[in-house]
């Protein structure tokens, strides 16, 4: 029987942390002891008219974190104890939560709802709770049902929909429901609240309509309660009835044709003169289609031959109208826009759907937005010059740079005078046009720049002046800086043209990271950031001589940051933050002097100290492992080679840590990387620490806690701890191919209609060929008979993975790869494997006609390595 | 149950330069990591790439590419270009002593050849690495002495990028001698190994020179770098060795920053290795790098020289056959830890080197270390020398201009005594 729980329910709330603590203890004991009795205690403390709200709400939040959490370990944990709970006590915890959405206090019906959900979602997949959405439904339709009955049940119709998928229900419930909730939406039969209730329900059940909205009558009548409740009088439920078109425009993209005309009139009507909330749904309708029709038009580039969805041309077809409306936003600016980051207001809405119907039209924006900018950008309200700009700026990606090219040369020398105006937003919006321009107008590389040795002098010289400006200003000007250095990446005789200001820019730079008029550290991430793409993108051998002198500069502000005084997490995060920014900036450096053998030596001789460094920052964080300092540490495993072995003894101990760190799977998979690039800078040096590692990489993908993604480079470092010791692999090998022939079992299964896992098992695919080559070629010496049993396993799955037509061109040069390594190391022991697999010849033929030239020349060695196999 | 969230990206770039330097990093590691399987697999493909033209060991119809046309010239140079482009998928050492050998590698000049106006084409070496540019299939890849890959890109050369309409058959393909020029990101051309699948291994310079003339304009690969087009050819000027040639290559402005005169033998066809018919000759004013320098840039006190330790305790310069420099004995030899076939590094002591006819009569050799492991071959006799000369008496270049002038008057001279 239930327990009377009250008091412990109000004392886990008392302001006394005494007696706060010992009724969190005796909840928790009762939790522990009971869960069962727990929860029903819970239920009827949810469903007591008589209770105080306060231990009312407790129970609702407890109940619930005992059905959900957002770990998914501990989830499944909830979900088994969950069903293990005997099916009568289930029945009333149901009852009771059911009654609950009926009672008169408002705040119990709404945690009763999402309770509901909560249980929901865990038995309606499982068909254990048929009775659910009748007695829903029933709530709807019994006449003598009061509004507030109404209400809460169509916001428990909707939470069960967010929780449960359309295949849980059969497509009679997703009708009955349906229809509930539309007919929730009538404004005449229903009061304000039921109506909010309705559409906010629908929104959750659109993704259940699919069958609906095929139907032309059920669909245009969906459409026209939404239309109508888009005009309702009440702006919470206009707004929420504008969420739902937002929803059905990327949901029901291909049926919308027929009332779009409708929907342009609607949202031109709220973007002009509805409250903000309203209109920025509104505009928000035209980013998605717009989002819609460039995901189509990607989809359709012409090398796919791929047959495409349906592009309908909305955007186009409105364009002449919706421009205007655009346009007409962006003079709405607030004046602290840019200063702080969780503003959206109607202009910023504006100016990014502009942005996004230039990408979805191309050049047919340009004619309707150069009269607004030429008309605007000299008028002495700086809101003008503001909107002005910022739609120069948002055309820059869409057109073609022939349609763009003349305006953008015409405007340049505006734009850099422009970056002293009077006001600061005028400025800021001015820096990130700057930006804009130097991004998509600024390719040497592909032959194209506004940027010629005649202006750049000029350019440097204005960002290097705005650097100086107010922190919002500066940073969007590291954000040129970063673009205008990119173009000359890799850009030929171009890439020198940077040289002469290199070190300006780098103190500049340097300058702006020691600022502290910022909010936050926003100005010095950027500075550092951009400083990173400066060196990366610079001409080495002109440059090397200035990123050797900037190398000490950068190890001392790095050492600087152990001397910061740390007294609280906050300090903590503050100083981890720095020290990212600086191995960031580290690891750059050492990546960009080692790329070439003149300049490595400036790494060797610091590897020491910067080493000594990182190890350092590791130490200033005992929890985990600082993930730059890890990524940093690659690159120089990388730069010295073998030497990189002294350093073993005091790293491990991180990379253990690292390794085991699941919870910030990210540092788990950086440290699964680094172990790879120390494997080939020791190779048979590593053997010492390869029991301990194999052994934390094995538990690691046994695991179910760690994210998946880290599975498939794990089993990339297999292969590079096997090619690094050779033959010592020995005695890993049973343990590794048994867990190396289970993931391709699981491969094997995959289903193949969902993208992301497709692309997760393509990567798993292609690591666990990584791992058999690597295995094979380190055996080739000495111990490849150890691999003859697992021969005809590999076979089968490099035919397996053959015959799959949706696999990614990676995972077939890996296959190709180890089957050539097959060949190759095992030999003559499996001939007749080769004789019997058939699929070899066809499989090759398919590789040596790809495009691919990589494949082709690894296709051609596999070729060889059976050719000879079969002839000797 | 959240609300929507509307907001979108504000005036900010779509991706973290963190994320950025993540994604980098897992590229530069894939990267390593399938050229380190690649070293691996490399011993075996070596075999079957150099052997694969003659061997009968491999059943024809496993190799589905079809040979090139053999109707154009000899079949045996024809076979040379061939594994050229076969060679280009290989790496590490194997790739390094194979390319190494197929490139001709002048001599150094310790004295001045006869009839240098007559016979001789001089033209000045661009500063940069020397390389094999292949084009063939749509690609163009550039390959150091070493063979590794220096680039990897689309040009104009025939078959050289990817590009309907241009290039000739699928099969054609050009071999082009370069050195690649980094200031000014440019290929500067200075000999032509083979244009669309003709070879021009048998020709002579005189030939090959007219040929690339002629041939490497016409296909845009000297237009300033597009697209299709990443990297800028350019011929270099070349003179016939009379006083003014050697003057306009001398002191001439050129483009590039110069590293000595290269001096070709017009007569000679091109012959992979060392080779008197092509010779290299520096001072201080047309080069950088006269006397060697060590590793840390630094010219030692002492002239350094790596010689090659042969079965015998011979130790033995590049040369084929090999120039004996000295013995070591058998003792020393093991206490070193050397092997036969070890580079070894000596200092050359104030004893000097005496030779004569080609021979070292005498050396003062100081045993440094072994080589380290980068270096593929020992010395070479002329590079010793000059070395060594360079030093002490260099070749001037007015020895050269004096050669020519005296050259001149001999040729005269008949002249005068036919119009007596």
């Amino acid at each position: 029987m239930a327990m009377e729980i009250t008091q412990f329910l109000l004392a886990a709330q008392s302001a006394d942390a005494r007696v706060r603590t010992e009724a969190e203890g005796s909840l928790k004991q009762f939790q522990e002891q009971n869960l069962p009795q727990f929860l029903l205690s819970l239920s009827f403390e949810l469903a007591n008219n008589e209770k105080p709200s306060e231990s009312r709400r407790l129970a609702g939040i407890l109940l619930k974190n005992s059905l959900d959490a957002k770990d998914s370990g501990r989830k499944e944990l909830l979900v088994k104890q969950w069903c293990a709970i005997d099916l009568a006590l289930k029945s009333q915890i149901k009852e009771l939560l059911l009654r609950t959405i009926g009672s008169s206090v408002p705040e119990a019906r709404h945690t009763s709802a999402q309770v509901i959900a909560k249980v929901a979602s865990i038995e309606v997949p499982q068909k254990q709770w048929p009775e659910l959405v009748g007695s829903l439904l029933s709530n709807m339709t019994q006449q003598e049902s009061p509004a507030h009955l109404k209400q809460s049940t169509l916001e428990t119709l909707g939470y069960v929909c967010e929780e449960i998928s359309h295949h849980d229900l059969v497509q009679d419930e997703v009708n009955s429901v349906l229809t509930a909730v539309v007919q929730g939406m009538n404004q005449a039969a229903n009061n304000a609240e039921v109506r909010l209730a309705a559409t906010k329900a629908l929104l959750n059940a659109l993704d259940f309509s699919q069958t609906n909205f095929e139907n032309e009558m059920e669909r245009s009548y969906i459409m026209k309660m939404v239309c109508e409740t888009a005009c309702a009088k009440e702006p919470v439920i206009r707004q929420a009835a504008f969420e739902c078109l937002v929803s059905i425009a990327s949901t029901y993209y291909e049926v919308l044709e027929q009332y779009m005309q409708t929907l342009f009139e609607l949202t031109a009507k709220a973007v002009k003169e509805d409250e903000e909330s309203v209109a920025l749904q509104a505009v928000e309708f035209w980013s998605t289609i717009c989002d819609e029709e460039i995901d189509r038009q990607e989809y359709d580039s012409p090398d796919t031959g791929d047959s495409s969805p349906p592009h309908s041309g909305f955007i186009e077809k409105a364009l002449p109208h919706l421009v205007p409306m655009l346009l007409e936003t962006l003079e709405k600016q607030e004046e602290d826009q840019d200063h702080e980051d969780d503003v959206w207001n109607i202009s910023m809405a504006g100016g990014t759907c502009l942005g996004l119907v230039a990408r979805t039209v191309g050049d047919g924006i340009v004619p309707l937005v150069m009269p607004f900018v030429e008309i605007n950008i000299r008028k002495p309200n700086w809101r003008s010059r503001e909107a002005a700009t910022y739609a120069f700026g948002s055309i820059l990606e869409g057109p073609t740079i022939d349609k763009l090219a003349p305006m953008v040369a015409a405007g340049l020398e505006f734009l850099l005078t422009a970056t002293k105006d009077e006001n600061n937003h005028v400025r800021d919006t001015t820096a990130w046009t700057l930006s804009r321009i130097f991004e998509f107008l600024h390719t040497p590389d592909s032959g194209f720049s506004v940027i010629s040795p005649q202006n750049l002098p000029r350019i440097v010289g204005v960002l290097l002046e705005s650097m100086k400006d107010v922190p919002n200003v500066a940073e969007k000007v590291c954000g040129a800086i970063y673009n205008l250095a990119q173009g000359y990446e890799d850009a030929g005789a171009s890439s020198s043209l940077l040289s002469p200001y290199l070190t300006e820019i780098i103190q500049h730079l340097l300058a702006a990271a020691e600022r502290t008029d910022g909010p936050e550290s926003k100005l010095r991430s950027a500075s550092y950031e951009t400083l990173n793409e400066v060196v990366r993108c610079s001409n080495l051998l002109e440059a090397s001589g200035i990123i050797g002198q900037l190398l000490p500069v950068i190890m001392v502000k790095l050492g600087q940051t152990m001397d910061l005084q740390v007294v609280s997490t906050e300090d903590r995060e503050k100083q981890a933050e720095l020290q990212a920014s600086l191995c960031g900036v580290l690891q750059v450096i050492i990546q960009k002097l080692s790329s070439k053998d003149e300049t490595k030596p400036i790494v060797m001789q610091n590897a020491d100290q910067i080493m000594m460094l990182f190890l350092r920052v590791f130490g200033c964080h005992s929890s985990s492992v600082h993930e730059e300092a890890m990524l940093a540490i690659g690159a120089l495993a990388y730069a010295t080679g073998a030497e990189f072995a002294k350093y073993m003894p005091e790293l491990f101990k991180y990379l253990q840590t690292g390794l085991q760190n699941f919870e910030e799977y990210q540092v788990c998979s950086i440290t699964v990387g680094v172990i790879g690039d120390i494997c080939r800078a020791l190779d048979d040096k590593i053997l010492p620490f390869c029991d301990q590692i194999m052994s934390l990489l094995i538990q690691n993908l046994q695991s179910d806690a760690l994210h998946r993604s880290v599975k498939p480079p794990i089993f990339s470092c297999f292969g590079d701890i096997a090619l690094a010791i050779g033959g010592h692999f020995e005695r890993y090998v049973a343990t590794a191919l048994q867990i190396m022939q289970g993931a391709a079992q699981v491969c094997a299964q995959m289903d193949t209609l969902d993208e992301e896992l497709m692309d997760y098992g393509n990567q798993l695919r292609r690591s666990i060929f990584e791992a058999y080559s690597g295995i094979l070629q380190g055996f080739k010496d000495a111990k490849a008979e150890l691999m003859v049993p697992y021969a005809q396993h590999l076979l089968q799955f490099v035919e397996l993975v053959s015959k799959d037509s949706l696999r990614d061109e990676s995972v077939t040069k890996a296959a190709v790869a180890a089957m050539g390594d097959l060949a190759d190391v095992v030999g003559e022991k499996i001939k007749p494997l080769f004789s019997n697999f058939t699929f070899c010849g066809e499989f090759l033929n398919e590789c040596l006609d790809s495009e691919d030239d990589d494949l082709k020349d690894t296709a051609r060695w596999t070729q060889g390595m059976i050719a000879r196999l079969m002839v000797t | 149950m959240a609300p929507h969230d509307l907001r979108r990206p504000f005036k900010r770039r779509p991706i973290s330069d963190q994320q950025k330097r993540r994604d980098l990093s897992l590229l530069r590691q894939s990267q390593h990591r399938s050229d380190a399987q690649q070293r691996a697999r490399n011993l075996a493909s070596s075999v079957i790439s150099l052997q694969s033209s003659s061997s009968p060991d491999v059943d024809p119809e496993t190799l589905s590419e079809p040979m090139p046309d053999v109707d154009t010239a000899g079949h045996e140079s024809e076979a040379s270009s061939f594994s050229i482009r076969q060679a280009s998928s290989l790496r590490g050492p194997e790739a390094r002593k194979w390319f190494a050998s197929q490139l001709m590698l002048p001599e150094w000049m310790i004295d001045v050849p006869e009839n240098l106006s007559r016979d001789w084409y001089v033209l000045a070496r661009p500063a940069g690495k020397r390389c094999f540019v292949v084009s063939t299939d749509g690609v163009t890849v550039s390959r150091l002495r070493n063979g590794s890959v220096l680039h990897h890109f689309p040009s104009a050369l025939p078959g050289g990028a990817r590009k309907k309409g241009v290039s000739g058959p699928a099969q054609s393909y050009s071999i082009l001698d370069c050195i690649f020029h980094e200031a000014d990101q440019t290929y500067y051309v200075i000999d032509m190994v083979c244009w669309r699948g003709y070879s021009l291994y048998e020709c002579t310079a005189e030939f090959r020179f007219f040929w690339l003339q002629s041939k490497l304009d016409e296909t845009g690969a000297c237009d300033p770098p597009s697209f299709y087009h990443k990297f800028r050819f350019s011929v270099v000027p070349f003179y016939n060795c009379d006083q003014s040639g050697l003057h306009s290559a001398y002191t001439g402005s050129l483009p590039y920053v110069k590293d000595g005169l290269l001096f070709y033998n017009k007569h000679a066809h091109y012959h992979t290795g060392n080779t008197p018919l092509v010779l290299i000759w520096k001072d201080e004013r047309c080069s950088q790098y006269v006397i060697d320098t060590d590793n840390n840039g630094q010219v030692p006190s002492q002239q350094h020289i790596v010689l090659e330790l042969q079965d015998d305790g011979k130790i033995v310069t590049s040369d084929d056959p090999p120039v004996v420099v000295n013995c070591l004995n058998a003792d020393f030899v093991k206490q070193s830890g050397l092997s036969p076939g070890s580079l070894v590094r000596f200092a050359i002591g104030d004893g000097g080197l005496n030779c004569v006819d080609g021979k070292f009569e005498k050396a003062d050799l100081q045993y440094i270390s072994v080589s380290n492991r980068a270096r593929a071959f020992a010395d070479s006799y002329s590079k010793i020398m000059f070395q060594y000369m360079a030093r002490r008496s260099p070749l001037k270049v007015e020895d050269l201009a004096s050669m020519i002038s005296q050259e001149n008057q001999q040729d005269k001279l008949p002249e005068v005594e036919m119009s007596d």
